[in-house]
């Protein structure tokens, strides 16, 4: 209980420091860079004042103190009004990023999860039969995809299979033709123009929770308790899944679930090349347009999400790991 | 000198560590004799612009008349340049917190694990691309200083919970008691012991400065009169290489990056071996 006390003033600790540096940034970069917003703002006519007051408050332009705007900065925040997008004006960016984020949570949300568990699966597998050609070919294979540039082999995929071979469609989240909607035709599009994104997120991401699993799980079936339950004549399966896996996926579960809070940022440079119409696509259209207003935006959520991952990391820790518990957490 | 090949010697009895030593031998090669083994400068634009591999253009042009394969060994330079100094940049900063941070008691070992905590948390991509968007000049030292800041917290922590564990050892104990001072015992004491998670620390470091800064290059958020393998893939992007055939010039500064990468994570296999008894081979 103290531990999880300790991890929750930790967690508003982060949340309050991360959402500090939020503010700062764009404040403290030289050239002064909300200046320059502001005026393009104005640039785009018939803005309610308002809505001009919004972005003056999240860029700090309404010659007040530093205090002062931190405070009403805060006061946005708590109303969820992260201002107008530059972009996408006249949209605000919590509209901008409602549209994007389902796509970005199906996509690599689903991704995420299977490359942990077949990941998972084959680290304990190359583990257990360590020396096969089963675990050399899986290693290495893995070693090489894990240093792959995403983007890159995102892109070898498309020259093959969308321009050679037109096997997949090579960009957008559904055919261009059709409205997006709750129907069987437009599920099976989105899901038809997914399939090229996700086979390259799964590709180069595999190989991380494999090679950290099968390190774990060499580390658990040298432990004194495993060579015990060998010597008590156990079967090898039971031994390597209850005994060792058991305990050699506790720090995975940690990675899975910051993992899972990672999901919301998207997998930036294979929505890119993809088109894809998620988070990550988002904040590169608002990086190449300087739309800071819609930056700051997605920035945000994705440390909220990240840090409640990560606490909830901690949280699943507890009742997993005994030692976590009696310890006291030694983080 | 007998001691450094001492020191050498386990990344050449591992035969993947081996594996890798060779390749990256071969790259910084490849970059320091960059001007002897490509036929052009890689800045030449004098010929005609998105021209296929052929004999006299291996890779073929860019966009801008310039020969591929010159642009991708030229471009060793940069991209080694760029991972190895973010590499010992954020190994450097991660060490010194560390460090104190495992050594300091109370207030101030509280403050740096909340520090190594928050940036541990940050998503690294994101942060990085706000970083490079906000700054008003784009270049290697930014792409740098980006990867740095966001990168060293993982080292920091790996050697701050090391540094826990050594500090109560007797050897620690008795240079205190022999009055020596706190940064003497740090750095002469206890660093030694460290030196093969420093080491692994590095690698994995300069393997994700490699990837970052290529993938920020690819965002345009480099320097595009630069040239690197980030850049080139910016521009076989950005002009259409895909929809021309031109599959060398895609393929090619993204496969070496790959290269280079898994060469440093092979060479990481020693270090880790040697770090942890435990995955070495038996017998």
């Amino acid at each position: 209980m103290r531990y999880l006390v300790r991890r929750g003033i930790m967690l508003l600790l982060t949340l309050w420091s991360a959402i500090t540096l939020n503010f700062l940034l764009p404040r403290l970069m030289p050239g002064n860079p909300a200046e320059v917003m502001l005026a393009k703002f104005k640039g785009k006519g018939n803005m309610s004042p308002q809505a001009i007051h919004a972005i003056k408050v999240m860029l700090g332009l309404n010659n007040e103190s530093l205090w002062q705007q931190y405070l009403q900065y805060w006061h946005e925040i708590f109303h969820w009004n992260f201002g107008v997008s530059y972009t996408y004006f006249p949209f605000s960016v919590t509209h901008e990023i409602a549209q994007a984020l389902p796509w970005t949570l199906v996509l690599i949300g689903v991704t995420t999860v299977m490359s942990f568990v077949i990941g998972t699966g084959l680290g304990i597998a190359a583990a257990w039969k360590r020396g096969s050609l089963l675990d050399s070919s899986v290693t290495s294979i893995f070693t090489f995809t894990s240093s792959f540039p995403y983007f890159w082999f995102a892109l070898i995929c498309i020259f093959l299979l969308g321009f050679e071979t037109t096997v997949f469609p090579n960009s957008g989240g559904f055919a261009a033709t059709m409205n997006p909607g709750f129907n069987m035709a437009f599920i099976g599009s989105a899901v038809y123009h997914s399939i090229l994104p996700a086979f390259t997120i799964l590709v180069s991401s595999l190989g991380g929770w494999q090679l950290q699993m099968r390190n774990n799980m060499i580390a658990a079936l040298n432990e004194d308790y495993v060579v015990l339950a060998r010597a008590k004549g156990l079967p090898e399966r039971t031994l390597a899944i209850l005994y060792a896996a058991r305990n050699a996926i506790l720090p995975n579960m940690t990675s899975f679930a910051m993992s899972l809070g990672f999901v919301v940022s998207g997998a930036i440079l294979v929505e890119l090349v993809f088109s894809y119409p998620g988070m990550g696509n988002l904040l590169y259209s608002a990086v190449s347009n300087e739309d800071f207003p819609l930056m700051q935006g997605i920035f945000l959520m994705i440390v909220v999400c990240v840090v409640l991952a990560n606490f909830a990391a901690d949280v699943i820790n507890v009742f997993l790991d005994p030692r976590v518990r009696r310890g006291g957490g030694e983080a | 000198m007998t001691s450094v090949l001492g020191v050498l010697k386990p990344f050449w009895k591992n035969k993947l560590a081996r594996t890798g030593v060779i390749i990256v031998g071969i790259i910084v090669l490849m970059a320091i004799f960059a001007p002897l083994i490509t036929p052009y400068s890689p800045n030449n634009s004098s010929f005609a612009p998105m021209l296929t591999p052929s004999a006299h253009h291996w890779l073929g042009t860019t966009q801008a008349g310039q020969d591929v394969y010159s642009q991708l060994i030229w471009g060793a330079r940069q991209s080694l340049y760029v991972g190895f100094a973010a590499g010992i940049a954020s190994t450097i900063v991660g060490l010194v917190i560390g460090l104190i941070a495992g050594y300091a008691p109370g207030i101030v070992d509280d403050v740096l694990s909340y520090l190594i905590n928050v940036f541990l948390v940050i998503p690294g991509l994101p942060l990085m691309i706000i970083l490079a968007a906000y700054a008003p000049v784009h270049g290697s030292l930014l792409i740098i200083f980006v990867i740095t800041v966001t990168g060293w917290a993982w080292g920091a922590r790996v050697l701050r919970s090391q540094v826990t564990t050594l500090r109560s050892r007797d050897y620690v104990a008795a240079a205190r008691f022999a009055g020596d001072s706190m940064w003497r015992i740090i750095f002469r004491e206890i660093m030694p012991n460290m030196i093969s998670l420093v080491a692994a620390g590095f690698l994995g470091a300069a393997v994700s400065a490699i990837l970052a800064a290529a993938g920020l290059e690819f965002l345009g958020l480099g320097d595009p009169s630069i040239n690197s393998w980030g850049t080139m893939l910016y521009w076989a992007e950005n002009s259409g290489a895909l929809l021309q055939g031109q599959w060398a010039w895609l393929f090619a500064p993204g496969f070496l990056i790959a290269v280079l990468g898994t060469a440093l994570v092979l060479i990481n296999f020693a270090v880790d071996e040697m770090a942890n008894p435990r995955l070495r081979k038996k017998g």
